[in-house]
């Protein structure tokens, strides 16, 4: 394959690397905005997923805003958003559409991560004597982590894959070096853009496999999905 | 000279039924061209998982490397996919639907094994017991039980389909994306409202003409809620 040639050439160019436009700024760039649209995103549904799985509370609505989620296109979500005053507030709108995006998965996993810790050792805790927010803290959260953390992981990998549309609408990330390549009517870049962005969504999915690995017995998966 | 008109298209205001009657071909146009795309990808990949399901759920040594793939490309980002794509099929609508239905295969293969899987191991050893061929034994037991499971699978992945066709306006075919993408260069909001509206509509007709023709086809499970 000729392309694939011309891509690796693209890519092995110490000049598309350096500077505003290189290879190393769009990467740093793609990077940020990803760990923060994830950290606002978990700092958003967990705890609203925790009490409402506590409880027993909202599933339904949990589980609908997740499939309503699936129905909005994030790249219409991110045009809407720059068409509005928030547009003139730089990255703003890039936020707002991928944590919109992050939330629904989120939130549905540790929903049904919490709802699926076997009651018998919730009717245990409280026969303790524990308090609902030791319960909370100390039984339910521990025993869901597995499925909160693959909710986190499924995330992560979604929000490196969606941040390039971003790139779209004018925003930065390495979805730029894509769309500056289709300008420039020229293939090898955007093949080369496209293998980084995989390349980088697939080391998130790997960061996240050891992780996994590492973690002690009780965090880990009890089964194959 | 006269004076310029004054009604909503000229004020740009976000929500404008001049907008709808004047460009309603357009609309239409891309419409079409969203169902279009969406429906022949899935129905592509349906083709295309089915099979590879089946054959991981007879043969264990296969489900592995099946589920493997399927999985690295879901995780390909779909403005990459579209590009990585680009040398092999050019700027077409073929490129979009190549795209969509290597998202699609992951979600369908995944739901309709797990499908098949599920079916109880006594339910098979008894239509095996009543004579049943291996054949006649998927077609006529093991699949029926596993549609509930692919059905589900279906329905997420043509609503992710819809949306992410969207994406296709990259290179010109995106159905509504193309009025999207236009609409934020001119800075035009009846159109990115609009055309972002109906991309939702749609998502949620496709998932409900699913859910009824899956209540359809499985009369047996409303019985059984009943």
């Amino acid at each position: 394959m000729n392309t694939l040639t011309e891509a690796w050439d693209w890519l092995t160019d110490s000049a598309h690397w350096a500077g505003d436009d290189g290879i190393w700024h769009r990467l740093t760039q793609h990077l940020v905005l990803t760990v923060v649209c994830l950290l606002i995103s978990c700092l958003i549904a967990l705890p609203v997923a925790l009490v409402l799985g506590h409880l027993g509370k909202g599933g339904a609505l949990a589980v609908n805003i997740s499939n309503v989620g699936r129905a909005v296109p994030t790249f219409a979500v991110l045009v809407l958003l720059l068409l509005t005053p928030l547009g003139k507030w730089g990255e703003g709108p890039t936020v707002v559409a991928l944590v919109l995006f992050a939330v629904p998965p989120l939130l549905t996993n540790a929903y049904v991560g919490m709802r699926g810790v076997d009651r018998g050792v919730v009717q245990a805790a409280r026969g303790m004597g524990m308090t609902g927010r030791q319960m909370l803290w100390r039984v339910e959260a521990p025993l869901a982590l597995p499925l909160i953390m693959s909710g986190v992981r499924i995330a992560a990998v979604q929000l490196v894959a969606t941040a390039t549309i971003a790139a779209l609408a004018g925003g930065g990330g390495l979805g730029r070096i894509i769309t500056a390549g289709f300008n420039l009517a020229s293939t090898p870049q955007v093949v080369a853009g496209a293998v980084l962005v995989a390349v980088f969504a697939l080391l998130v999915e790997g960061v996240f496999e050891v992780v996994e690995r590492l973690a002690p017995g009780w965090a880990r998966k009890a089964g194959k999905p | 000279m006269t004076a310029p008109p004054d009604d909503c298209l000229a004020r740009n205001e976000w929500i404008c039924g001049e907008y709808l009657s004047t460009r309603r071909e357009i609309l239409l146009d891309a419409v079409l061209q969203h169902l279009e795309l969406t429906a022949v990808s899935v129905l592509i990949a349906l083709v295309i998982a089915l099979p590879l399901a089946v054959v991981s759920r007879r043969w264990g040594l296969a489900a592995g490397p099946v589920l493997a793939l399927t999985t690295v490309l879901y995780t390909i980002p779909s403005l990459a996919m579209f590009s990585l794509l680009l040398p092999v099929y050019g700027l077409s609508s073929t490129l979009v639907v190549a795209g969509l239905v290597l998202y699609s295969l992951t979600l369908l293969v995944r739901n309709i094994l797990a499908g098949l899987r599920a079916v109880p191991e006594d339910t098979r050893q008894a239509a095996r017991g009543m004579g049943y061929g291996p054949i006649r034994l998927l077609l006529t037991v093991e699949l029926p039980l596993a549609l509930p499971a692919a059905m589900a699978g279906l329905r997420i992945a043509t609503v992710s389909a819809v949306s992410l066709v969207t994406v296709g306006a990259i290179v010109g075919f995106g159905g509504l994306g193309n009025l999207i993408y236009s609409g934020m260069n001119t800075y035009f909001k009846a159109q990115v409202l609009t055309a972002s509206v109906l991309c939702v509509v749609i998502a949620v007709l496709a998932d409900l003409l699913l859910l009824g023709v899956q209540r359809l086809l499985t009369p047996w499970t409303r019985a059984a809620r009943a």
